[in-house]
């Protein structure tokens, strides 16, 4: 075979991995809850696909060639693990011969289980994220740890030790009950936006890790609302983090100079997004049902608006914030209902805000100095917003958003 | 936990204690150390003077070597430390993370050794 023909084979076996590689996964041990073999076996039909596909040509159906791989070698691991007693009946199951799967795919998505695992209370919540990217995307702990400022030994010790939890420690794969769903599905929104990464929407908007993964989170936004096509608050979800990404270029000027949100210019904002976006919204909210990720998104929607009309509703999105901190009252919140009041009723009310958050939570919370910092120096009160803005820099990760305070600064 | 902040500059950096001190890292420098300090984590730090004021010792068969120079020979250096108290590894990554000779040097964490410390003292 030619190159440029090996070069295509390669890309589809990168493409069938993708598409395929939670769906394998989460079939492979939604009886066995044995997430680490599942994952060896399918490295090693992807590798096994590397050899055998330049050669014969790319099978009719790759992902049933893929299976019948995985399968067989997945038995073997299985058996080396000694989990045999438990899951022989499985794993006959499996070995039978998959005559019709090879035509057809007719094997179950188990993958809304896998998620469900992945997010399981028993399992630290710092791993939820890390897991779903692992298992239903197929990322290495290499790419993950360095999202996660962790060292990849550590990130890689934690996702084994999870896994061994998931296989001891009965934890059922399963979609939870009616009682417990929202819940649960609370916990797979989460990590799936944790995944996405915090710092979009606000003016000081710091966190810049978890960016590289942005794609990876809708993607798992995306999956999530094709298993759950009538939960308001997966299409919630999908809607916020698209409605930040339709922003992603605009987030830097000329040199990657960092550029805030209520100074971006709107003809930079990708409108095929945004409209996806408000089309996710507007489904979501004909549900009747509204929630944490439906209200985020909609603060988005009132930014976006923006590129129409040309101003921003601040009362609008203070109304919203008032919606948002009854159910979630967190930090960011918090901050970020500040900061709109102050654009609405002006910096004293912004203030008057921020002064309402407990000193000792702020003491490491950068959005929280840089939003300060703004009121006080349009209040022209110069060495306290000095004060505020070197809080604001001293916690800054991203460079360019340090140099932008410091340019604030004066 | 206690943790140490060690802080590897680059020669560019070393170069920057030359200025007036309004050039940006100093100005980002001093606005990490006064937010560290006002977080409550801070404890003790100093930077070092530069590396070719360091003089390494060891003593070879009973005799003094004596070197000129750091102790290491790369690019970044140690150019100086700080300690923190903290609840944990994740808090004092996320220190290290905004330190602003993460994006120019390198940074590295330690927890210090209590332990270790017993044994001698």
């Amino acid at each position: 075979m030619n190159g440029s023909g090996q070069e295509s084979t390669h890309r589809t076996i990168e493409r069938v991995a993708r598409e395929s590689y939670g769906r394998l996964v989460a079939y492979l041990c939604a009886h066995t809850r044995d997430v680490a073999s599942a994952e060896d076996a399918l490295s090693n039909a992807l590798l096994a696909a590397l050899t055998a596909w330049p050669q014969d040509g790319v099978p009719q159906n790759p992902e049933a060639w893929l299976l019948t791989a995985a399968r067989r070698s997945f038995i073997d691991l299985v058996r080396h693990r000694q989990v045999v007693e438990a899951s022989e009946p499985t794993l006959l199951l499996l070995q039978e011969p998959p005559k019709e799967l090879t035509l057809s795919l007719e094997f179950p998505d188990e993958r809304l289980k896998l998620l469900f695992v992945c997010a399981h209370p028993a399992i630290d919540p710092a791993m939820h994220t890390p897991l779903m990217l692992q298992t239903v995307l197929g990322l290495d702990a290499a790419s993950i740890a360095h999202a996660f400022l962790l060292s990849p030994t550590t990130m890689g010790q934690r996702l084994v030790r999870a896994k061994t939890k998931i296989r001891r420690g009965g934890i059922q794969f399963e979609v939870p009950q009616e009682r417990e769903l929202p819940q649960r599905l609370d916990a797979v929104l989460e990590a799936i936006y944790a995944a996405f990464g915090i710092g979009w929407d606000d003016m000081a908007g710091t966190d810049q890790r978890g960016r590289e993964l942005a794609d990876e989170a809708i993607w798992l936004g995306r999956v999530l609302l094709q298993l759950m096509p009538r939960e308001a608050e997966v299409q919630g979800l999908l809607a916020l983090m698209l409605h930040c990404e339709a922003r992603r270029t605009a987030r830097r000027g000329r040199e990657g100079c960092y550029v805030p949100l209520s100074e971006q210019d709107s003809r930079q904002w990708s409108l095929p997004l945004i409209e996806a976006a408000e089309r996710h919204l507007v489904e979501a909210s004909s549900r009747g049902r509204a929630g944490r990720f439906q209200l985020e998104a909609a603060i988005q929607s009132v930014h976006a608006e923006r590129a129409r009309s040309g101003r921003t509703e601040w009362t609008a999105i203070t109304l919203f914030y008032e919606q948002l901190i009854r159910i979630s009252p967190t930090l960011g919140t918090r901050t970020g209902y500040a900061a709109a009041v102050g654009e609405a009723n002006g910096p004293l009310a912004g203030l008057a805000v921020l002064d309402g958050i407990e000193p000792v939570a702020v003491s490491a919370y950068q959005p929280y100095w840089a939003v300060r910092a703004h009121f006080l120096q349009m209040l022209g009160r110069s060495a306290e917003a000095v004060d505020a803005f070197d809080r604001a820099i001293g916690l800054a990760e991203d460079p360019a958003v340090r140099k932008f305070l410091i340019q604030r600064r004066g | 936990m206690q943790f140490a902040l060690l802080i590897y500059e680059a020669p560019e950096a070393f170069a920057a204690r030359n200025s007036d001190g309004t050039d940006p890292y100093t100005g980002a420098w001093r606005a990490y150390h006064k937010a560290l300090v006002e977080s409550g984590a801070y404890l003790a730090g100093d930077p070092l003077e530069v590396p070719e004021t360091g003089t390494t010792v060891r003593l070879e068969q009973g005799k003094r070597r004596v070197q000129d120079g750091p102790f290491a020979d790369t690019k970044e250096q140690l150019g100086g430390f700080i300690i923190m108290e903290l609840p944990s590894l994740d808090a004092a990554l996320d220190w290290a993370a905004r330190c602003p000779t993460a994006a120019t040097g390198a940074v590295e964490v330690r927890p210090l050794a209590p332990a270790a410390k017993h044994r001698i003292t």
